[in-house]
């Protein structure tokens, strides 16, 4: 019996918090496919049997939804290129050699992770502005062209690989860039994919950047130029918003269903000191 | 590889003081490989502390340098020593959001340790359907804060939102979630803790997996009570993960910007005007360059006071052996 209560009020649970994290987006992608009627509806419906997929289509014209994300691709993939370039071979460079000022770099590297962009945004827009960035790719890029926390994983598992292969590569006379790009590289694959994961993720939905750092619709991100949608028939168009939402959604919510085991990793890896 | 030669022949033919003279012996001079080696170290982590030290550490001095300045972007730079600190003190407004920020930290902190810890204590047990809640409830973290900010906003709609349906179906009248000075801010510390609580319980359920079999099995031939247990195995050995949380938490408060950007821009009547949104206020709206700056200052001190506590902390007291 008393088992019984504890299953049932196990369950009850379970159903709880699925509901408090589901339905909010459950409601999302269902007021995505209703009409504006249905939407302002009293008491609301909780499902609707004519979907409106013309609404994805309104949303797209809503607003210059292809530049925003033409924008959004190229400073993603910006992003991720280069933080491959300076990664990688200052991960290695910590891991592999002893160099005069090491401790001191290496310092400096887990310092910047105590200082939030939310501190510098600033300084750093008058610096961006100074070199006439502002309003190019290469302001959204250069700022977060590299990673601390990236830096120290990919440390961690470059110093993982037994020092022999190492040596046996560079009998084989392999040069140090053979050796970085063909042999560490692969068999650190899957942090470099967690990071590159993580990097994407956290690109793909920022904000912060595209939002400070843009004086006009030239580079401006998807997150950022989808706020426009808000005003869209005098702001009550919520079946729109909710769609071009649920559009930019996508590529993430691929990404997770994909290598949700990964993601989920590399987070509790954030935890881990 | 000819510079890095060169470099070593005219070093062989020139005098040197001591400390170079020093690393040149230990380098074995003569042949460019070993230089190039000597140097590589350096190239490789040159573009990733080039970048650190543009947009990060740079930044940081030009701030505090900027704040003594009366500035407003496009005229010359004006010095008026700790002119805009002592604008800043005796405003109130900075003081009213001095006080948001942290009445948004003390309501967000403790809330979302508390829910998750229960909640992680709850999903433990490594089973199929835990796992799945877990991931449902970690959705949000990799979801922009942009939709979330506008899934919450249509929810918390006063005539046609989700909330106030529920809330009348109980004869509840329905709440201005985000109109109302006096709920604007609970409106936001709702949103967040929903966003951040799957991170929470990721990394907690983490931990809990991480504590030894051993140390309960200990407590059960002891005839423990569960409380007790509890209080004298599980809540040490989550000291480190919590304190980390907690610091975490902290300073995320401080940063919040997005969700007061999106959702309330501030209001109504600046009682969600937090310190980084008034910040970009300040910097972006009104061009107040040298005060913004004054006020980045204010913010770098409360978040390096978190960062410094942490590691003290973290070197003396929360050890569990």
């Amino acid at each position: 019996m008393k088992k019984i209560a504890g299953k049932s009020i196990r369950g009850m649970v379970n159903i709880l918090l699925i509901l408090i994290f589901f339905v909010p987006f459950y409601w999302m992608a269902l007021t995505a496919i209703k009409t504006l009627g249905q939407t302002l509806q009293s008491p609301p419906v909780f499902w609707v049997s004519n979907p409106q997929f013309e609404n994805f289509i309104s949303a797209f014209h809503a607003i210059d939804f292809m530049h925003y994300l033409k924008n959004s691709v190229i400073t993603t993939i910006g992003v991720l290129a280069a933080q491959l370039i300076t990664i990688v071979p200052a991960a290695y460079a910590f891991a592999r050699y002893d160099f005069k000022g090491k401790g001191v770099l290496f310092g400096m590297v887990l310092a910047t992770t105590m200082i939030p962009a939310q501190l510098v945004f600033l300084p750093v827009f008058l610096i961006l502005s100074k070199l006439h960035l502002i309003n190019t790719y290469w302001s959204l890029i250069l700022p977060q062209a590299t990673s601390a926390f990236g830096i120290f994983m990919l440390r961690q598992s470059f110093m993982q690989v037994p020092k022999e292969l190492i040596e046996a590569a560079r009998l084989d006379k392999a040069g140090e860039l053979k050796i970085m790009f063909r042999i560490m590289l692969p068999m650190c694959r899957s942090t470099v994919a967690t990071l590159a994961l993580l990097s994407f993720i956290g690109c793909w939905n920022d904000y912060f950047w595209a939002k400070v750092l843009t004086t006009s619709d030239a580079v401006r991100t998807l997150p950022v130029g989808i706020t426009a949608l808000r005003n869209v028939d005098g702001g009550v168009a919520n079946h729109i918003v909710m769609a071009g939402n649920l559009i930019m959604l996508v590529p993430i919510l691929v990404a997770f269903v994909i290598a949700q085991k990964q993601i989920l990793k590399a987070f509790a890896y954030t935890g881990v000191k | 590889m000819e510079i890095a030669e060169k470099a070593v022949f005219t070093g062989m033919e020139r005098p040197r003081f001591k400390l170079k003279s020093r690393m040149k012996a230990k380098a074995d001079p003569g042949t460019g490989a070993k230089v190039w080696q000597k140097t590589l170290p350096y190239c490789m982590v040159l573009p990733a502390m080039l970048i650190f030290g543009v947009f990060v550490i740079y930044p940081v001095f030009y701030m505090v340098y900027v704040s003594f300045f009366d500035w407003n972007m496009i005229a010359d730079m004006e010095f008026i020593g700790i002119e805009n600190y002592i604008d800043m003190f005796t405003d109130k407004d900075f003081w009213l959001v001095l006080g948001n920020t942290f009445q948004f930290m003390l309501m967000m902190v403790p809330a979302s340790i508390i829910l998750s810890l229960l909640i992680a204590l709850y999903l433990k047990k490594n089973t199929r359907i835990n796992r799945w809640i877990q991931n449902i409830m970690f959705m949000p973290n990799i979801v922009s804060l942009v939709s979330i900010s506008f899934i919450w906003m249509w929810m918390m709609d006063e005539n046609r939102g989700l909330f106030n349906y529920v809330l009348s179906l109980f004869n509840i009248s329905p709440v201005n979630w985000l109109g109302d000075p006096d709920v604007a801010m609970f409106s936001l510390v709702l949103v967040n803790i929903w966003k951040s609580l799957g991170y929470y319980v990721l990394i907690i359920v983490a931990a809990l997996q991480g504590i030894p079999g051993y140390l309960y099995e200990a407590a059960a031939l002891d005839k423990s009570k569960p409380i007790t247990t509890f209080f004298k195995i599980t809540l040490p050995m989550l000291s480190p993960t919590l304190f980390f949380l907690v610091l975490t938490g902290i300073i995320g408060s401080f940063k919040t910007f997005e969700s007061v950007s999106l959702m309330t821009a501030g209001g109504p009547a600046d009682s969600t005007n937090t310190l980084v949104y008034e910040l970009y206020q300040q910097g972006f709206v009104y061009y107040n360059t040298g005060y913004a700056s004054a006020m980045g200052v204010v913010l770098m001190v409360l978040v390096g006071a978190m960062t410094l506590v942490y590691f003290t902390v973290l070197q003396k007291k929360v050890h569990y052996q």
